[in-house]
């Protein structure tokens, strides 16, 4: 898949992206405000790219040392409580914070996304962590996070208390975090919540 | 993107977890019951006189309703009669208002100069209806624009509890610390301050008390490790007047001369500080974020205390006074005169916070001054409230971290199976750590006699856990499961005769009642429930006279009032969320049991029978 193909690859140029999905068709202007983005190598932080494809992300190599690795989420859990990142998120269900075990993303599920928005906080009350505790933890603690939803970690659940055995993340698990639309017609961001 | 496969695992890994179901009662033979631990220091004297409010506390009606508990002494009655038991049936919505916000209201609405007055959760927007005309069409909206990172300082959801109106100012606070003052007809601020220090974690919820000149406020933040406190403000401009702490030295809590405590356990000097490891008070909490009495007749000022912080018990031995229990203070200067705690070194999050309600009371022969507190620990107080002597100490919901409240020293009797552990998972704690009884609060009519009391049924699973302290961040440490106590009704109201010290009639409820109660002269209790009933039943039997469904779960406080055309109306505000119901307005997952502290675990299945919502309701009898 196209998409695969982008997240091995550190570096991406708007070429290499035009002749993937919607965008294939990109007028000049539109490629134009791209490659001012892709200079910048800023987070991607909204689902809105005005005149670009949106699959048009930045990869860190540091994102990719997380994948399929145990220690990762592993030490990650262990972070998560250790820097109280449970007292509002708790195990993934929220509760001062959102819950981090659906596979809804406000600011991004991508995994840099995830560091961005621990490094920088948000405005409607995430602490801004950055500077504040090594960037090799907040890597650790994104890892973790976004084992969070990944269906092995839910499978794993086993009573009221999620997110204890935490599954490494899969190779493919920034293709689709959230805020791209899925392609297939399985809607898999909708449930069902039947009446007593 | 993600393969077909994997896209139908989620699925069905969501649909099968989310089918998790609320976890069993705990037993009924889990908790003790009244004749086992319900103490009183004299039998019952009933003859001695009858139970009423003084003039003082309770001056007649005059059909408004201009702070939350109506009165000073708390009594949330309505003198209002024309709706009754046998008319209920006829009550009509007279007019509805969109509060424009789908979090937790905990609101009462204010009634004052025929106008209608109503503080949402966060942002915190102020309305005002002209209740002159016909749908109460605004007067004028007030949008104080709070710091949105306040809302991540929360505990349990973004709630306030409303405002007050006295003479021709409306006073409220909000969620990041302002206390605002706005004229009543024009809806401009008159005086606004700021009191908090977010990056410490302290937020605003509270409804202010304003009496005598002045406005009492204290902040929320007891799960931030938060330093509480209580301060009275100038009401003419907001000016600081006095400003306690609940914990550290006896310099910073007011406590000097005048402090007469009633119990050996609550004399010394620094106990804010001694009763802690060292440092520890620093970052404790005792917060003030229920409700401020002021007693117009023994000019007093009580409130509650919050918990101590972190949950986590075994990272503060120590009595870790002054919180878990209830201060009389000067309201002139904040001098402490007495201090009684519900709860020493609490284990299990029974912040004393609750209401105060003011009473004179037959009790040995005479006619007593009594404040009856009904506290998070599942014990009812009523104390002598000249001296803070503990008159009687009776259970009102399901209780098992004690067997008992000891009289002679005030001290609970502690049941040693139900302390928690630092890494042992304590099973079966009743109350849970919301407490048989939540800030929700009670009435009391003097026409019947019985305070009527809307409370929780629940129990928990709690495991201390290591916490570090890290400014701005939850300070906890506890992993809690919430359960339904015996019988499995989640909630209750009860109807109880202080003096008889015991229970009339109750009704169970599915889910906790989490709304206040307002009782009229017309002999109706109204309350709401959680899944969006708002019920109106008989004072004297609880047989239910009338019920409306509205849009959404109730958790504020009713009220009655007389409108400009003489008659009667019930005004209540629908929207679930608070500490219970976060699982339906906040960003939480109810397969997550831990979640919101512990109480998704008992309340998973609310978001089955309602959703968010924010709508005020004022009905009336045709007319």
């Amino acid at each position: 898949m196209c998409s695969r193909f982008l997240i091995e690859t550190a570096v991406i140029s708007v070429l290499a992206l035009s002749g993937c999905g919607k965008g294939a068709d990109s007028t000049t202007s539109s490629q134009s405000l791209a490659t001012a983005r892709d200079s910048t190598a800023d987070v991607i932080d909204s689902a809105l790219d005005p005149g670009v494809d949106h699959s048009l992300v930045t990869s860190n190599p540091h994102a990719a040392t997380l994948l399929e690795n145990p220690e990762a989420v592993q030490t990650g859990m262990r972070l998560f409580a250790q820097y109280n990142c449970n007292g509002c998120h708790s195990n993934g269900g929220g509760g001062m914070g959102p819950d981090l075990m659906d596979d809804e993303w406000i600011y991004g599920g991508r995994l840099e996304q995830i560091h961005q928005t621990i490094v920088q906080g948000r405005p409607n009350g995430m602490p801004s962590w950055g500077g504040k505790i090594p960037d090799e933890q907040i890597w650790q603690i994104t890892a973790y996070v976004r084992s969070m939803s990944l269906p092995a970690t839910l499978a794993a659940q086993n009573g009221p208390t999620p997110s204890q055995r935490p599954a490494p993340l899969p190779r493919d698990v920034d293709q689709d975090a959230g805020w791209a639309a899925p392609e297939d017609a399985t809607n898999h961001y909708t449930t069902t919540t039947k009446g007593p | 993107m993600r393969s077909l496969a994997a896209t139908l695992l989620l699925s069905s890994v969501s649909l099968a977890l989310r089918a998790q179901t609320v976890p069993a009662p705990v037993p009924d033979n889990g908790v003790f019951t009244l004749k086992e631990i319900g103490h009183a220091i004299a039998d019952p004297t009933p003859q001695a006189g009858r139970t009423m409010p003084s003039v003082a506390n309770a001056p007649p009606d005059d059909g408004q309703w201009t702070m939350p508990s109506k009165n000073y002494a708390s009594t949330r009655f309505s003198s209002q009669s024309e709706i009754t038991p046998q008319n209920a049936k006829d009550l009509k919505v007279d007019f509805t208002f969109s509060l424009a916000v789908n979090k937790g209201q905990e609101a009462a609405p204010i009634i004052a100069d025929n106008t209608l007055f109503v503080v949402t959760a966060y942002p915190n927007y102020v309305y005002a209806l002209d209740l002159t005309k016909p749908g109460a069409p605004l007067k004028w909206i007030f949008a104080p624009k709070p710091a949105p990172a306040s809302q991540g300082l929360a505990c349990c959801d973004v709630v306030n509890r409303g405002g007050s109106y006295d003479k021709g100012k409306f006073i409220f606070d909000t969620l990041d610390g302002q206390v605002i003052a706005l004229d009543a007809k024009t809806g401009t601020a008159l005086w606004r301050v700021r009191l908090l220090n977010l990056s410490e974690g302290e937020t605003m919820t509270m409804a202010p008390t304003v009496a005598n000149g002045r406005v009492y406020v204290g902040n929320s933040g007891g799960e931030m490790g938060v330093r509480g406190w209580i301060s009275a403000l100038d009401e003419d401009n907001g000016k600081l007047v006095w400003k306690a702490f609940n914990t550290g030295p006896d310099k910073d809590v007011l406590i000097g001369a005048d402090f007469k405590p009633f119990y050996d356990s609550e004399r010394g000097a620094d106990l804010g500080v001694k009763s802690w490891p060292p440092e520890a008070w620093k970052i404790g909490g005792g917060s003030v974020w229920g409700w401020v009495t002021y007693d117009a007749e023994l000019n007093t000022l009580y409130h509650g205390t919050g918990n101590p912080g972190p949950w986590n018990a075994a990272q503060r031995p120590g009595d870790n006074k002054w919180t878990a229990g209830i201060f009389a203070r000067d309201p002139a200067t904040g001098a402490a005169h007495w201090f009684y705690q519900t709860s020493p070194h609490d284990e299990h999050d029974y912040d004393g916070i609750n209401e105060q309600i003011l009473l004179d009371m037959p009790f040995q022969g005479t006619m007593r001054k009594v404040l009856i507190h009904f506290d998070r620990n599942g014990f009812l107080y009523v104390i002598d409230r000249k001296s803070g002597q503990v008159l009687s100490a009776d259970p009102f919901g399901p209780t098992n971290w004690a067997r008992g409240i000891d009289l002679t020293t005030g001290q609970p009797i502690v049941n040693p199976e139900k302390s928690t552990r630092q890494g042992e998972d304590v099973r079966d704690i009743c109350p849970t750590a919301s407490g048989a009884k939540d800030w929700n609060p009670s009435s009391f009519s003097p026409d019947t006699g019985l305070l009527y009391i809307p409370h929780e049924n629940m129990c928990m699973d709690k495991m201390d856990v290591k916490v570090n302290y890290i400014a701005g961040t939850p300070y906890v440490g506890a992993e809690v499961h919430m359960k339904p106590g015996p019988g499995g009704n989640r909630g209750e109201l009860t109807a109880w005769d202080p003096v008889g010290r015991r229970p009339v009639w109750g009704i169970k409820e599915n889910f906790p009642i989490w709304s206040g109660t307002v009782v009229t002269a017309g002999g109706l209790v109204f309350y709401g429930t959680m899944d969006g009933w708002f019920k109106a039943v008989d004072a004297h039997t609880g047989a239910l006279a009338w019920r409306f469904k509205v849009d959404s779960g109730i958790i504020s406080q009713p009220v009655s009032y007389r409108g400009p055309d003489g008659h009667q109306y019930i005004a209540v505000l629908s929207g679930v969320g608070g500490w219970s119901g976060a699982v339906v307005s906040g960003p939480v997952d109810p397969r997550d049991g831990t979640a919101a502290l512990g109480m998704v675990n008992v309340m998973s299945d609310l978001p089955k029978y309602t959703t968010a919502g924010g709508t005020l309701y004022v009905f009336s009898l045709p007319h």
